[in-house]
Formats: C-alpha cells, structure tokens, sequence
C-alpha cells in the first residue's frame, strides 16, 4: 500500500532526545531522533533489545521517569508543537485523545476486579466526560471492530484469553478514536497464530479507519506485516528510515544489511548469519557512528558520527557510504 | 571481600547509614571498652554492690549537670590522713598522743549530700581513742564527740542524731554552714574556706597507727551518676552495651535464621509439611508472647540466655513465616531452580544454597531493623522485674529507677541515659536498615 | 508408527535394548496434573501430554513446535525428569525410567542436559559464572577441585566464552543475553549428557544473537554427537537448526515430518495453519490478510472429542473428525501426520 504523502504530517519529530542521569553515567536513550509520520500510515521503529525505542515511547506521550538528565527536541502533531505545551493541556488534548499508547504486556496490566467494557470505556469517561451509557454504547462499537463479541463487555479480564486481552487492550486505545496509536511490543508474548491474529486484525483497522500506528518492536518479520515506513534504531539513533518496500528489499545501512540477513527465513534456504559484537552501551561516549565497531564496510570516516543522508526513494541513511 | 565493598561504596551515599554506622561503631566500641576495661566477673561484683561503693554518693546526678546550674553541686571530697604523718603531741610508755588535722577546703555554694569518716586502726589489743574537732574557717569549733576505735570503722557524722539535735541540723549543713546572727542559728548558707577535721588521737601501743578518710558525699558524681545502692551507673551502661548488643544480635539471627530456613522448607517441601508449618504459625502468632516469657520468667529462671531461648523459639513461627514465605513462592518456580533440579540437586541443597539466598539481600535490612526490636525487648523484659538478677543492663536501670521512684525524686538521669542508650541504639540500627532498604530494595530508591 | 510403538513397548518393557542408536524414546507418555478446587477436590485432570511415542537417535536434531498449552514444555520436563509420567514410559538408552531407584534418577538426570528460554531467569543471580558451573559437579560428585576447574573452563571454551578467565568470575547481570545463554549451555554440557533439551533456548535473545547460538547448539551437537530437543513455538527458527520436526496440538503429536517435508508439503491442517501464520520479513505482508483458522487451542481439561484440532478445521469431514481420534498415517517414510484426510 503506498500512501500519498500530504503536504502536513500527522506527526513529525525533529531532533528529539532523551537522556538519564544513571548510576554511572549519562544514559543516551534517544539522541537526536527525527521522523515523520502521515495520517493513516504505519510506521515501524525496528530495534533490538536496549536501542531505546521504548524510551522514544516515554518520550513522545512525556511519561517520562524521575532520573531524566534532559528531554528536548521539537514534537509537531498535526501542526501543533506540542513539546511546547504545558503538561495539563498535553494530557487533556494528546495522551489518550489523539494519541493512545498500547503498553508492552498490557493485556497482563488489565485490572483484575473491573470488567472489561468499563476499562475500555473509561478513556472516553475519563478524558472526553461522556455518560455511562453513550460510553458503553461506543465501547460495544469497538469490540466488533476489534473482533470481540459484544457480551464479552460483561467479562473479567481473567475469562479472556491472551488473544482476547489484547484485543481488549487495543479496544481501550481506539476508543476515542485518536489519530495515532502507538504500540509497544504488541504481539510479542502472544502465540504464532494469535500473533498472526493480531496483525491481521490490525491491517483491518488500518483500512477501515483513517488511524496512523507506530510500532514498536523487535520482531523484523512480524513488523513487516504492517509497516509502511521503517524506522531502524541502534545505540539510541535512527539509523535508517525508510519506506517498508525498500528496507525490506534493499536495505541500505549495513546493520539493516546485517539485520536482516540474521532472521531465520522459514520459506528460503539461505542460512542466516549472525552479527558479531554487541552494541555499545548507552553510556559510553561513542566518537563516532555508533555501529562502526561491528561493522563490515567501515573505513577511517566512520570514526566521525555521520549525519542523516537521503537515499533513493525517500529514505534516509545514518552511514557516510550514502554522503553525498 | 568485594561485595562488602560494593556494599560500602552504595552505603556512602546515604547520610542516615553514615550516622547509623557511627553510632553502631560507637555502641561496639563502648563493648569493647566496657569487656576490656571492666572484665565480666568484675562487672558482676561490681553491679552486685556492697562496701566497694562506700566512698561514692547516693542518688548523685551526672558531674556535667552543673554545666547548667548556677550553683554548682559538690562533687566528693575525700581528704585522708594518717597517723604515720600526723605530728605526735606526746609520747609516753607504751603509747602516744598525736593530733591528726584534716584540712577540708570547701568552695561549693551547696551542701555535700552526707559526710562520713572512716577510721582503721590497726593495733593488737588496747583501742585508741579519739576525740573530733570541727574547726569552721572563721574560727568556730564544734566538739564532734569521743570515739573509743575499733578495728574498721565508719563514723558516720551526718546520721548521728545526737549530734544533729546538739548542732541544730545534720552535721554537714550545721558544719558548713554560715553562722548566723546568735548562735547555733543556720543561715543555710555554705560557709566557704578551709574547714578542719581534727582528731586528737591517743595511742596505746607503740606501733599502733590509725588512718583516717573523711568523705563529703557530693551531690554529682562522674559521668553517669550513682544510684541508691551508691553504684555508678556508668557500669550499668557500659555493660548493658555489650549485653543488649549481643541479646539482639542473637535473638535477630537466630529467628531469623531458623524462620528463613522452616519457611523455605515448607515452600520447597510443599505438601502436609507446608501446612503444618503454616497452622502452627497461625496458632503460634495468636499467642502473645509477653505473657509467656513473664511465666518463664516467674517460674523457670530470669536468666538473659534462658529468655533468649524462650525469644527464638517463640519467634521461629511467627509472622516472619509468612512474609518469607511470600517472597520465596516465586523464587521456588524460578528456572535456575528448575535447572538445579534437572542436574540432580537435593531438596536442602535447593532449599540452603539456592532459595534462600535469593531472598536474603531483602531480609538484611530487615534482620537489621529486627536487633534493636529486641534490645527493647530485653529492656521491657527487665522493668517488668524479670531481667537477668546478676547483670548489669539498660533495662536493670530503669528497673531501680522506677522502684525507687526516680522521676518522682527528680532522679531523671537515672532514667534518662539509660533511655538515651536505648533509643540511640535503635536509632543506629534502623538509620542503617533504613538506608540499606533502599540499597537492597531498589524499588524504593524511585522515590 | 503406532504399531512399532506398541511393539518397541513391549521390548522396553522385557528390559532389552531396542536399537542402540536410539537414546530416548517415549512410549504412550501421558503427563497429567490434577486439579484441585481450594486445594481439595479434584476437579479434572489438565491433560498436558496425552499419549505421545516417539524415538530420538544420536545426534539427531529434534523440534517439538507448537503453541503456549500444547504440551510442549511439559513433555520436556518428563523427559528430563521434572515431572513424574501419570503413564506410559520413558526410556533412555535401553533402560525405563520408571524402574530407577533414586541414585540411578540422579544419573540419568545428568545424561539429560537443559537450557531454558530466559538465560537470566536460569542462572542464580548470586552465584558467579564458576560457581554456577560447579553446581552440577559437586552435586553429582564428579572430580576433585582441580578437575572441576579443568571442566569449567573446558566448558566455557566450548561454548564460546574465551579466555575463561575473563568470566569465572563475572555474576549473570554482568554478562549480555548472548553470554548468558553461553553459561547456561556450558552448564547444560558439563556433565557430558547425551540428550540436550532446550526450551524456546533463544526466544529472549535478541535477532542477531540469535543465530550465534543456534549455531552453537548446531556445532556441539555436531563434534559431541548429542542428541538436541529444541522446543519452541517459532517454526522458522528451528527450519535451519533440526532435522525432524514434532508438531504437537493438545497434548497430542499432529504431525511429524523431516524440515524439508514438513515445509513443502505440511499433512496435518494444523501444520498447515502455523505455516501460514509465520512471516517472513517482507515488504508483501503488508498488503495481504493470512488466512487463519478460527477460534483458541482447547482446554487441556476437556479436549474435544475425535480429533482434537476438529472445531478449528477448516478441512473437517463431518461425522468423522468428531467422533474418531485419528491415529498415525505415515504417509511418506518418516511422515506421518495424525488427520483423517490422509486416509487412504
């Protein structure tokens, strides 16, 4: 699906950073992050374990722990730049209206003593005031969306299966009807065909509402289920941003190369092959690109942090191999 | 070696585990000192009481009270002298009349607490006599009587009725005192200069010799002060140091010790051994324990290691079972627990060496916590009547303190240092849990 | 299949060695748990494993795929020793577990290795990198204190962890997932089994740490000769690292093929389902639905009559599948799948 990009971005982010004061040091979560994403579209931030893509969530909805050393960067959503706003206004209009977050695990984090269509229906209680029964009227409409039948809405979250759950959860988020869903992780503790469920439930919400998602996960071949932009992370950079087509095809950066040379095919005989090394730790001052140590094409400029360069089509490329 | 320095390097950080330390170095320094310096059996006699406390004062408050008092309490004089260098009036067959002065300088605004002389003479068969004489710095004089000596013998000057009713007050005010407009009139105030004792003492044998000891009892006496059996309190607590130390330490790890390893037992074993551990705790935690030990107490024995006992065993079920057993049920299903099982590790193995020291980092600063708990406990224990009879504890203290109404007699130090050990000991060892709570307990730290 | 079985039951059960190139073999293995309401009356049982055969040979690489409650896991705690069979037998080299005494329970434990799915969960956070390796040596006596130190670090060579001295000493948070995934394997070899059995052994680990150890486990099998049971959920991990696959749904064998038969033309509609619920990364998925089978795995309780995949299938025969349990069509040697459409 290719997605005409409109002249404003539902959300665009520029520059964003996230650091901690931690026990031995500054930890870079999110250094200088830029991407953007346009109304209906999926993007994917792909990363392994420790990349901070979930510090990137903390960042954008300004959860934020109590140990942060800064958090700047411009945030711009739907032509608002609301970094700018004053918490209040930021959890009154954005977080949970505009922009629902699907915690990692959440289906697990559902409260155990109140029924699931009261859950899914505080959001619009909460933030929007609306009464009981319009409420429960909206929340019913979501659980046919999301594939639930509707007398489920009289269930505890422990009569559900994790299948169920999630898409309870997935429910809660789209029920005031944001403009951007962001999932951490959605699928992650779910089984194959749930797993499968899921994303499939997902392409459906895509192409029935005119919703943008961000997804955020490890999971290479799962993430491609949905993705129409890619954005890779490593060492708390984005690496390669690109449209999903050709990240998956032809990915640029060579850790995107390395990456995905590693995931097990299930219908292709190429071995997969590892990658050697281990990131860098968030707190080491790396001199320069953050992958060069582990890199097989580095060469005496990659001792210097390469910027963000554009590759063909509409992609962009943290490697000085595409410096022009 | 590396952890306690890890452990250190975290500890650092935290100021009230800085001040918690110190005073727990404090207190196992005062140990050290009071084990040193007083040996046990010492300590034993000492606290028993007797003689060996007659040249102190009864009741007396801490010398550094006077810091804040305008007129400053006499603290004790003892002024000796004896026949060996007293100057010989005259010499007879078989004998000798010599006079002995005790010069008595005398600078407080207040009056001494009592006065007493002792007296030892040493002679074979024929008692010397002695006649006494107060001789005031403006030149009065009191006839104090004639006393035919004894061997060993205490004249007690301020107990003498007789003199009392002839001076017209005890004898160390009326002695003292400032001399009113008619005579035998007391203004009530301290007369300050030399005051003399003088004994003329007449000897019946030619190598017969007395030494005398007159003691002004002060109203202040050392560091701690004296209580009514005259027993400087300062051994009391400097050796309630190290007893309370010890008491809680061993009550500390001994329940907590045998709880920790019946708890993991039961979350191991599972089963009828798991629910008998738990009915009889339930049962063990509705009987209160106070009333036990105040039998044990009344009927066995108030020894302090007979009590300990009674503490651990009581305190093996108790409620400890259940929060350990909390905290290990998920450690049981943990999979290096499963690992160990799949390479053939025993069920005490599993239990000692792979459960139990999962939890442990938690439970230090608890079983930290826990030491002063029973330090109180002890001292509970002793002002209820049942402490140890022969030792010397904080809680004894405040036993005699209030049987002997002290803060009705404006004692209060008597039960303030001890009260002051108490809760600085506790305080030591829970600014240091505390602390280590946080260190242990990272959850905590967010806050 | 179903007739060997029985007969290769029979013959364990006299006590004679079958086939000396078969290390374990499970035979009608049923692993049940009861369950209690309040701890008191049985409710059920919860059919974990409900009649499972097979044989693994030396140095074969097996995979028991399937979902979360199909009995995988616990199939590979009976076969190590963890839970007790309610029926049915183990034998491992030539001998039935259930006759051991407790000593000879403790040796086969050792001939078993075990890795589990979450490296950091697996080793004991206070223990150092030696300590966890001697665990197992002095639990079962093996060697003095020098021959124990020759092992450890023998160990820690094999799996990559070199030079040993650098991680004796380091505590499992020091180590990345990969090297703690290394201690645990270098622990599951230590006692030199024969059987390696590994659950889900790199689902916690990072994509590109992944197929480090998955080559590990290929390579030590390989040069030891091992037998390796992976066990895991995710068919396109263990496509390039085991030689048959075991498809298991509701405590019961659906399906068990070579890869490559298993992939190219899977038997059994439940095979086929997970197939189809497996991406690959590709920028294709995006635009199309896969086609799924309806509804949730069945409780293990109360498993569906006949065959219990039936209220999934979209390939039911009516009047067959509900009533009649498939038994084992091979169709293909060394294919069999457990579904009525193989029916001749």
């Amino acid at each position: 699906m290719i997605v005409k990009p409109e002249r404003k971005p539902l959300l665009r982010v520029e520059g964003l950073r996230l650091h901690y004061r931690g026990e031995r040091g500054i930890v870079r979560a999110v250094d200088d992050v830029g991407f953007e994403v346009a109304r209906n579209q999926a993007l994917v931030v792909l990363g392994e374990s420790g990349c901070g893509k979930s510090s990137l969530v903390r960042a954008l909805f300004r959860v934020l722990p109590r140990n942060v050393e800064t958090c700047t960067g411009k945030v711009w959503f739907d032509g608002d730049d609301v970094m700018a706003w004053r918490e209040e206004e930021f959890r009154r209009r954005i977080r949970g209206v505009r922009m629902a977050l699907v915690m990692q695990a959440a289906m697990n984090a559902l409260n155990p003593v109140v029924r699931v269509g009261e859950q899914v229906a505080e959001p619009l209680r909460l933030h929007l005031g609306w009464g009981r029964e319009r409420a429960r009227e909206r929340a019913a409409e979501v659980f046919r969306l999301v594939g639930i039948p509707a007398d489920f809405l009289r269930r505890y979250p422990f009569e559900l299966s994790g299948g169920m759950r999630q898409r309870a959860v997935l429910a809660m988020a789209l029920v005031t009807e944001p403009d951007l869903v962001v999932l951490d992780e959605p699928t992650s503790a779910l089984d194959v065909l749930t797993q499968a469920n899921i994303m499939n439930l997902l392409k459906r919400i895509k192409a029935k509402t005119k919703t943008s998602f961000i997804l955020i996960t490890h999971d290479i071949a799962t993430s491609s289920e949905v993705a129409d932009r890619v954005a890779l992370m490593y060492a708390g950079q984005i690496v390669e941003l690109n449209s999903a087509d050709k990240f998956f095809r032809q990915p640029s950066h060579p850790y995107a190369k390395a990456l995905l040379a590693s995931v097990p095919r299930l219908r292709d005989g190429v071995r997969p092959e590892s990658i050697p090394g281990r990131p860098p730790n968030l707190i080491e001052e790396v001199a320069g690109c953050r992958f060069a140590a582990r890199c097989p094409v580095r060469f005496e400029m990659c001792g210097r942090m390469p910027e963000m360069s554009a590759v063909a089509g509409d992609g962009q490329v943290r490697c000085w191999l595409y410096d022009a | 070696m590396r952890t306690w320095h890890l452990l250190w390097q975290q500890l650092r950080r935290y100021p009230s585990a800085l001040v918690g330390l110190a005073l727990i170095g404090l207190f196992v320094a005062l140990s050290l000192y009071a084990v040193l310096a007083i040996p046990y059996r010492e300590a034993l006699l000492l606290w028993r009481g007797g003689e060996q406390w007659q040249d102190y004062p009864r009741n007396a408050a801490p010398a550094w009270t006077n810091w804040w008092r305008r007129s400053k309490l006499p603290e004790t004089i003892v002024v000796r002298e004896s026949s060996a260098e007293a100057t010989v009036e005259e010499t007879f067959p078989d004998g000798r009349r010599l006079r002995m002065t005790l010069a008595f300088p005398y600078g407080y605004g207040e009056f001494p607490q009592e006065m007493n002389l002792f007296v030892e003479a040493d002679f074979i068969e024929s008692r010397p006599f002695a006649s006494l004489l107060w001789q005031t710095p403006d030149g009065r004089q009191f006839d104090l009587g004639t006393y035919r000596l004894r061997g060993r013998e205490r004249i007690s000057l301020s107990q003498n009725r007789d003199l009392a009713r002839r001076l017209g007050a005890p004898a160390h005010i009326a002695l003292l005192s400032e001399p009113g407009a008619r005579p035998l009139e007391l203004t009530g105030r301290v007369l300050p200069g030399e005051h003399r004792l003088i004994l003329d003492l007449v000897m019946f044998e030619d190598d017969a010799e007395v030494s005398t000891k007159l003691i002004s009892y002060g109203r202040v006496h050392g560091l701690a002060g004296t209580d009514h059996q005259r027993r400087d309190l300062m051994v009391a607590l400097l050796w309630g140091t190290p007893i309370a130390l010890a008491f809680g330490l061993l009550a500390a790890v001994g329940t907590t010790v045998t709880t920790l390893v019946v708890a993991a037992a039961g979350v191991w074993l599972g089963g009828w051994i798991d629910a008998a551990i738990q009915r009889i705790t339930e049962v063990n935690m509705i009987l209160p324990m106070l009333p036990v030990l105040v039998m044990v107490g009344a009927l066995y024995s108030r020894s302090i290691w007979v009590m300990l006992g009674v503490v651990v065993l009581f305190g093996i079920f108790s409620a400890g079972i259940k929060m350990y057993r909390a905290m290990l049920l998920p450690v049981r299903d943990a999979p290096y627990i499963e690992a160990a099982r799949a390479y053939g590790a025993g069920h005490w193995r599993i239990i000692l060496r792979y459960m139990i020291p999962r939890v442990l980092p938690v439970l230090i600063p608890a079983f930290v916590t826990l030491i002063p708990s029973f330090v109180f406990l002890e001292a509970s224990l002793a002002v209820l009547g049942l402490g140890d009879p022969v030792l010397p504890t904080w809680g004894k203290i405040l036993n005699d303190a209030q049987s002997e109404g002290a803060l009705y007699n404006g004692y209060y130090y008597w039960v303030v240092a001890p009260a002051v050990m108490l809760m600085l000991s506790g305080l030591g060892f829970a600014m240091l849990g505390f602390a280590m709570d946080r260190i242990f307990n990272p959850r905590l730290r967010a806050g | 299949m179903n007739e060997q079985s029985v007969n290769l039951t029979a013959a364990a059960a006299t006590g004679s060695t079958v086939d000396p190139s078969v290390v374990v073999a499970a035979r009608e293995l049923h692993t049940w748990f009861e369950l209690r309401r309040w701890g008191l009356f049985r409710v059920g049982n919860v059919r974990a494993v409900d009649g499972v055969s097979f044989e693994l040979r030396r140095g074969e690489a097996a995979a028991f795929v399937g979902e979360s409650g199909c009995g995988k896991s616990s199939l590979a705690r009976t076969l190590l020793g963890l839970y007790r069979p309610t029926s049915g037998q183990v034998v491992f080299e030539g001998r039935e577990m259930g006759g051991l005494d407790r000593g000879q329970r403790r040796d086969y434990r050792a001939r078993v290795g075990y890795v589990q799915q979450d490296p950091y969960g697996a080793l004991a956070p206070f223990m150092d990198v030696r300590r966890i390796l001697r665990e197992p040596l002095i639990v079962n006596r093996v060697g003095d204190r020098g021959e124990r130190e020759t092992r450890i670090r023998a160990a820690l060579e094999e799996v990559g962890l070199s030079p040993p001295t650098d991680f004796l000493e380091k505590f499992p948070h020091m180590l990345s997932g990969g090297q703690q995934q290394r201690v645990v394997i270098a622990r599951a070899l230590i006692l030199q089994p024969s059987l390696l059995i590994a659950d889900e052994p790199v689902s916690m680990l990072d994509a590109s740490v992944r197929v480090e150890i998955l080559n590990l486990l290929r390579d030590i099998r390989r040069s030891r000769k091992l037998t390796l049971a992976f066990v895991t959920h995710d068919l396109s991990t263990v496509r390039h690292f085991a030689e048959r696959i075991f498809v298991m749904y509701a405590g019961r064998m659906a399906e068990v093929a070579p890869v490559e038969a298993l992939l190219a033309r899977p038997r059994h509609p439940y095979t086929e389902a997970l197939l189809a619920a497996l991406p690959d990364p590709d920028p294709e998925n995006a635009g199309r639905l896969r086609e799924l089978p309806a509804g949730e795995p069945p409780s293990l309780l109360d498993p569906p009559s006949g065959c219990r995949f039936h209220p999934r299938c979209p390939h039911r025969i009516a009047g067959l599948c509900e009533t009649r349990e498939p038994p084992d069509f091979e169709v293909a040697p060394g294919h069999v799948a457990a579904c009525w459409l193989n029916q001749e």
